[in-house]
């Protein structure tokens, strides 16, 4: 692969210099300019993104999407890796359903799709799977989760929390104590009792998560909260955290920017789990994403065809698109509002999810001898969202909102898989 | 007509008046008007409910219009056909209003405004969210009972309870809108399980003990709920029996109201559960009153909406 110069990019601290690529590494930072030269003036460039938190939806729902749409619409947004989750069917519980979901994300060739497995057989919460396995399959797993169901049995919590330690893993919680939220169709309140629409609780979030960061200190393992929705998950984190428990926790960028009221218009593109909760809450999410509470933003991803959203609020399936958008709602809230810097943008997008789940490659700094897996990024643009864009779904909830920044370039292992705006394959 | 919320005082004071001229076409030999000739009502009822739809199915008559029954039991998915194919394909036969019952909260509201149909919609029943017809003939009961000229008057000053599972009542939800719209008081009363906060919020006053309520209230009127036993199963409350003790209607409870206030009830009851025999069946008990009222009031609106050429009034 012949070299590159990326001439002029803006760096994160804010600093300006020539990026030259060479057989995807980073060669150098500074002033050269080496073979062909990509004026990147006025563009910030940034790690690549990695979102931990993806349904691409294959193998079993490719009417959704398909790990090609879905690593489209990811190199659209600015990503550079994704975290494929569990709950595809066949479910991602052994290592041969792990490692065919690396190959078709390696046979896609836009981001790398790193599986997350299962952490119970079937997602069905009653016996441990084959973590070990998965662990030492080509797809080296060590984030597991149910997500989409919680891990709700303590034992099972307790059991899995300490087997992952054999190989360094993580158990990503999806929070949500099954019997509170039976039947729960959007966040319990007032709104909840005038629109009739079943209440999802906060405390059925914060029980488990106050749960299971107490099962995280007894095992001195990593525990990863996912989508946290409620601001009293943010007050128990922060306690898990004081206490040096070894807990992360991650929020979506609809918990950062939508609340609940949209629910009035009963259309299900708002229906999502955990449920849009109150000005409040994202209000907290906010403050808690800034000063290091919650370390990372993860989409939840969840594309649905149009027929499970086309229907009354209560038929309709759970879950909203989010890979190219993501980061412009991070803008929006780090940046734009003028509480945070692009430094955090990085960490909170790229550095700390690449951590999480130990992916090799990723969220590395831009500097000579990294993979280079790079973000470039107009910050002056704005875009108004109108579609589903790539994702083979189109349930986009940020439809009619114009949002800040728009991704001009991706590069994935030194390959733009996204110039001026264009998925390249 | 989604929910009674998007009508003004004025509008829901309107519809009860023209229910009063309707009312005196159902006195008459021949019920019947030409207003709705040729047009077509669709029932679209996804819930068992012999009542309501009846209503509606009289009413329309009663204006010469062409009824339709379509029942579906249980949701549209079991069913295997969307709530947006089946309303099309019924729309596709020439509806020019649909009257829709069903168990989505909400799907009133979708039908009407997600561009699935052009034709009119009414709800009539959605859910745990409303039931705007019942609010309105609750409504046309009590100014019909407790006014001596009830035309063009609201409900100002009437103080009216409403007990039992508030949280899971559509028709709870409605009448609290609709009385507070009007003017009334309204006072809730129920286990603490089955009365959400929210609802709370927008009363006058709330009891968890439907004693308690009696010797502090000064109702008008007392309007019970029907108990459904999947809620005690549930664990909302505990039997059968602790339920009719704490806020069953009965005889020596009656006696504590003011002379003359009224007992109402949606339907179907169940007799000894959230009311007894005595008073069910008391002069003073208003039950089949509601359900006549329900035509002249559902004529109302079908007349508003389909002879006035108003489109979701």
């Amino acid at each position: 692969m012949p070299s590159y110069t990326l001439q002029g990019a803006t760096l994160q601290d804010g600093s300006v210099a020539n990026i030259v690529v060479t057989d995807g590494l980073i060669q150098q930072v500074g002033n050269d300019a080496v073979g062909e030269i990509v004026d990147v003036a006025g563009l910030v460039a940034l790690p690549g993104f990695v979102d931990l938190h993806t349904h691409l939806r294959e193998p079993g729902f490719e009417q959704s999407e398909t790990i090609l749409t879905g690593s489209r619409a990811a190199a659209l947004g600015g990503f550079t890796a994704v975290h494929a989750m569990a709950n595809t069917v066949p479910v991602q519980d052994s290592a041969g359903v792990v490692e065919q979901v690396l190959a078709l994300g390696a046979e896609a060739g836009l981001v790398q799709v790193q599986p997350v497995g299962a952490v119970t057989l079937g997602l069905e919460g009653k016996q441990l799977a084959e973590l070990g396995a998965m662990a030492q399959s080509k797809a080296k797993v060590r984030m597991f989760s149910d997500d989409g169901k919680c891990v709700s049995d303590a034992l099972l919590m307790r059991r899995a929390l300490t087997y992952v330690k054999n190989f360094d893993g993580v158990i990503a919680q999806h929070a949500q104590e099954p019997r509170l939220t039976e039947n729960s169709q959007m966040n319990e309140g007032a709104l909840s009792a005038e629109l009739g629409l079943g209440g999802w609780p906060a405390v059925a979030e914060e029980s488990i998560i106050a749960r299971d960061v107490l099962l995280a200190e007894a095992t001195g393992s990593r525990l990863h909260i996912c989508h946290l929705s409620t601001s009293g998950s943010v007050d128990v984190i922060r306690w898990a955290k004081a206490k040096g428990i070894k807990v992360t926790a991650e929020v979506t960028p609809h918990h950062l920017l939508l609340t609940e009221e949209l629910a009035r218009s009963y259309d299900p593109v708002y229906k999502v789990n955990p449920p849009l909760r109150t000005s409040k809450d994202v209000e907290a999410l906010r403050e808690a994403l800034i000063d290091g509470t919650i370390d990372i933003i993860a989409t939840d991803h969840a594309p649905h065809p149009t027929e499970a959203k086309d229907c009354e609020w209560s038929a309709a399936a759970f879950g909203m698109l989010g890979l190219e958008t993501a980061a412009s709602i991070a803008q929006e809230v780090l940046i734009v509002s003028g509480k945070s810097d692009w430094n955090r943008l990085v960490e909170v997008m790229s550095s700390a999810p690449a951590a999480i789940s130990g992916i090799d490659g990723q969220g590395q700094r831009i500097e000579a001898g990294a993979v280079a897996n790079i973000v470039l990024i107009d910050p002056k643009a704005t875009r108004s969202i109108v579609d589903g864009g790539a994702s083979k779904s189109n349930n986009q909830p940020f439809r009619g909102l114009t949002l800040p920044g728009r991704v001009v370039h991706t590069i994935y292992r030194g390959e733009f898989s996204v110039r001026n705006s264009v998925v390249t394959k | 007509m989604i929910s009674v919320a998007d009508l003004s005082r004025e509008e829901a004071i309107a519809l009860l008046d023209t229910a009063a001229e309707m009312a005196e076409v159902n006195e008459r030999e021949i019920k019947k008007l030409p207003s709705l000739r040729g047009k077509t009502v669709v029932n679209l009822f996804f819930e068992d409910s012999t009542r309501t739809r009846n209503s509606f199915e009289v009413a329309a008559k009663r204006l010469s219009a062409d009824v339709l029954n379509f029942t579906a039991k249980g949701s549209s998915v079991s069913k295997g056909e969307s709530l947006k194919d089946t309303a099309q394909t019924l729309e596709a036969m020439g509806a020019d209003v649909v009257v829709i019952r069903h168990p989505a909260s909400g799907a009133a509201q979708a039908l009407a405004t997600r561009g699935w149909i052009k034709s009119a919609v009414i709800n009539a029943g959605d859910g745990t969210h409303e039931h705007p017809t019942q609010a309105l003939l609750d409504a046309y009961t009590l100014r019909d009972n407790l006014h001596d000229n009830p035309q063009g008057k609201g409900l100002d000053g009437i103080s009216v309870a409403i007990v039992g599972d508030i949280a899971h009542s559509r028709v709870a939800r409605s009448n609290i809108i609709l009385l507070k719209k009007l003017g009334a008081k309204v006072t809730l009363v129920g286990p603490a399980t089955l009365i959400p906060g929210g609802l709370s919020a927008q009363v006058d006053a709330t009891f968890f003990s439907l004693d308690d309520a009696i010797d502090n209230g000064d109702f008008d009127a007392v309007m019970m709920l029907r108990v459904q036993l999947e809620r005690m199963n549930a664990s909302f409350f505990p039997s059968e029996r602790e339920y009719a003790k704490i806020w069953g209607f009965n005889s020596e409870r009656h006696t504590r109201l003011k002379p003359g206030a009224l007992i109402m009830h949606p339907g179907p009851m169940n007799r000894g559960l959230e009311i007894d025999a005595a008073s069910a069946d008391h002069e003073n008990s208003v039950i089949l009153q509601q359900v006549s009222n329900g035509v002249s009031v559902r004529m109302a609106v079908l007349f508003h909406l389909l002879a006035q050429g108003e489109t979701n009034a």
